[in-house]
């Protein structure tokens, strides 16, 4: 074990992968330079563990900016005997190569019979709340769990970024990595040998009695403070972290809202079809008898995201508006909470 | 580029093959028994076949929603083709692509696409993979005057070229992106958007002419083959269909004394006398090659009418490698 930050975790796995196995290959933009800080150690390139010097050119590869084509060769390669990782540094730069992700690369195995298969990963990072503006903010996960034929994994944590990334470059499917920029300093002690965490298994962050949150990505850590608060409060939560929004672990949310009669979905998606509502809709569908109260979601408001700090903070999930509609749900006031 | 007898012969009963087929097919649609519409190469069987016997079987190769001609060029089975277009068990894809969205990965067939322009980065991936495993194979890209107005083309020739990919760039110019003229919509000549890249471009004037297709297409494969990278091959042509089967325009859109100099010059026709005129064959022998070529297509549409449909489960199955996946997603 040894202490390790959410980005150091991500960089881990694709150095073991890379180790492991000689098909799979880095490209995208600045990958060479270790720019965004998952290719090497860090520090320069002469610096023990920078990819370039470990693997060389034809392994670790900068691309044009040219999202279009570093999706589909991707998805080339991946249908010829490469396991390509593309490294497509911000999510919002996704949507420049839709038509390959919807068209292609969800869609050929199938369209083919079986024909192809897809092993390649696509990392991206939200850089939401961070004052890079609406260009640069995206959390758009919710837009690609409506693509049948993509597996999306959305990590909190660094033990989870390392074991679901390096599970998801082992995946003979195409899987998307979508990285919460605002856990990128987080820190704790992480296995340093292999493992893999499996693609659909939610993790539970913190065990309780009367309200489960589910909670996604970086509302994961927001989620645990507000339980913790709730705790004084005599409101025992459970907070439950898909890890994976596709496939969705329904089995253990259902679990979990069966034993506690009560939902908060935090989510920093927007609202409107995000993976809150899907969410929602399941438990509604599925687990409705074990309701004692109406499901109440967190979420981003159907906004775009405004530059100044003063605007854009209010728009995310935190642990004061998670703590509000968990006391919500239980019938609770602030102002009940605090008297 | 001297081809043998077999070779010349095997040109021409290529080209046989995706002109009775796609005769046969545009039969069926009509009689109902094709599920919505197929996209025919006839008249541009000379560009289809000239590329794709320039490169090897296991070369890679990648189409568009001119669709048949580029798997059956490359060699693929009839059966499970015709049976694909009508959407039977025994489909080639199992019933789940059509006629769109051709794919037979035993002849390095990676799929065609209805999306125009989306295979071209498909094939530089394959000829990335090709390179990187050192697997000596050359990817082909099959795309229309139409796709050669998206984005997506000049990525991947930009990427093919700074990372010299073994990728051919095969833009089959039949002059129209459905109705519009492609003179009207395209500013510059096509081959000549290669030099931006400072790799080779050539057009083929002549696209009825097999040999011409097959010897441009054949120096870019070879240069392609021996590591110095991507070409651009641009190949003019005609189809002698509608867009697509049943299609019916109100507005004329081709010149009448256009689309006469065209049809008069058949590729298979024009091949024919070839073979004739330099004796590689009888006229004998090239009727009974025509006859074989006449029965085996017969033999594809009877297997594709008595295949089984196939069962309602199939559609929930190969979205992922993973059926567990395939579980929670359902």
């Amino acid at each position: 074990m040894s202490q390790m930050t959410y980005l150091g975790a991500i960089g881990a796995a694709q150095l073991e992968a890379m180790q492991a196995d000689e098909r799979v290959i880095i490209f995208g933009e600045d990958v060479e330079a270790n720019v965004y800080g998952t290719t090497g150690a860090g520090k320069s390139r002469q610096a023990e563990g920078d990819f370039l010097q470990l693997f060389g050119r034809d392994r670790i590869r900068n691309t044009p900016i040219s999202e279009e084509v570093m999706v589909g060769a991707a998805a080339g390669a991946a249908m010829t005997g490469l396991r390509p990782i593309v490294d497509l540094s911000y999510s919002s730069f996704l949507y420049l190569a839709m038509d390959q992700f919807v068209n292609q690369v969800a869609k050929n195995r199938y369209m083919f019979g079986g024909q192809a298969s897809l092993p390649v990963v696509f990392r991206s990072a939200m850089f939401y709340g961070l004052s890079t503006g609406a260009h640069h903010s995206d959390r758009p996960y919710p837009m690609f769990m409506n693509v049948p034929g993509l597996k999306i994994i959305a990590p909190a944590t660094p033990s989870d970024a390392k074991g679901l990334l390096r599970a998801a470059i082992d995946s003979d499917d195409p899987v998307l990595s979508f990285e919460a920029v605002p856990l990128w300093g987080s820190k704790e002690e992480v296995d340093d040998g292999e493992y893999r965490i499996p693609l659909g298994v939610a993790r539970t962050a913190r065990e309780g009695e009367d309200v489960t949150v589910v909670a996604i990505s970086g509302a994961v850590p927001e989620a645990l403070a507000a339980a913790e608060a709730l705790g004084d409060e005599g409101i025992s939560v459970e907070v439950i972290d898909p890890r994976t929004l596709v496939p969705l672990d329904t089995e253990a949310i259902l679990r979990s809202v069966r034993r506690t009669g009560r939902l908060v979905v935090a989510d920093p998606a927007h609202r409107t079809c995000g993976a809150a509502a899907e969410v929602s809709a399941l438990v509604a569908e599925l687990a409705f008898d074990a309701l004692r109260a109406p499901i109440a979601r967190v979420t981003t408001p159907d906004m775009q995201i405004p530059f100044s700090p003063a605007l854009e903070r209010q728009l995310y999930p935190t642990r004061e508006t998670i703590a509000d509609a968990v006391r919500g749900v239980c019938g609770r006031s602030r102002e009940e909470a605090m008297a | 580029m001297k081809l043998t007898n077999e070779e010349l012969l095997e040109m021409q009963r290529r080209m046989l093959r995706i002109r009775l087929f796609d005769e046969r097919a545009s039969k069926m649609v009509k009689r109902g028994q094709i599920p919505g519409t197929v996209h025919t190469s006839v008249g541009q069987e000379a560009q289809v076949v000239g590329a794709c016997m320039a490169v090897r079987a296991d070369d890679y190769m990648t189409g568009n929603h001119r669709s048949h001609g580029h798997p059956i060029g490359k060699g693929s089975a009839l059966g499970p083709l015709m049976a694909e277009l009508l959407g039977k068990a025994t489909g080639i894809c199992q019933g789940k692509g059509g006629s769109l969205h051709l794919a037979d990965f035993a002849v390095g067939s990676l799929g065609e696409s209805g999306i125009v322009g989306s295979s071209i980065p498909i094939a530089a991936g394959a000829a990335l993979s090709s390179k990187l495993l050192a697997q000596d194979r050359v990817a082909l890209a099959f795309f229309g005057d139409g796709a050669a107005n998206q984005g997506g083309l000049y990525e991947a020739m930009n990427l093919a070229g700074i990372w010299r990919l073994p990728v051919v760039f095969l833009c089959e110019n039949n002059q129209y992106a459905l109705s519009t003229p492609a003179a009207t919509v395209t500013s510059g000549r096509i081959a000549d958007r290669a030099h931006g890249f400072d790799i080779p471009g050539v057009r083929v004037d002549d696209g009825q002419d097999v040999l011409a297709v097959h010897d441009a297409v054949r120096e870019a494969a070879d240069r392609a083959r021996r590591g110095e990278g991507p070409s651009l091959v641009e190949v003019m042509t005609y189809r002698f269909h509608e867009h697509s089967e049943g299609l019916r325009l109100s507005t004329d859109y081709r010149d009448a004394a256009e689309r006469d100099a065209w049809l008069a010059r058949d590729p298979i026709t024009l091949f024919r006398e070839r073979l004739l005129a330099d004796g590689v064959a009888a006229a004998e022998a090239l009727d009974a090659l025509e006859a074989e070529v006449a029965d085996e297509v017969e033999a594809a549409a009877r297997f594709a009418l008595e295949s089984p449909l196939p069962e309602p489960e199939v559609a929930f199955a190969d979205l992922y490698t993973d059926p567990s996946a395939a579980e929670v997603a359902a």
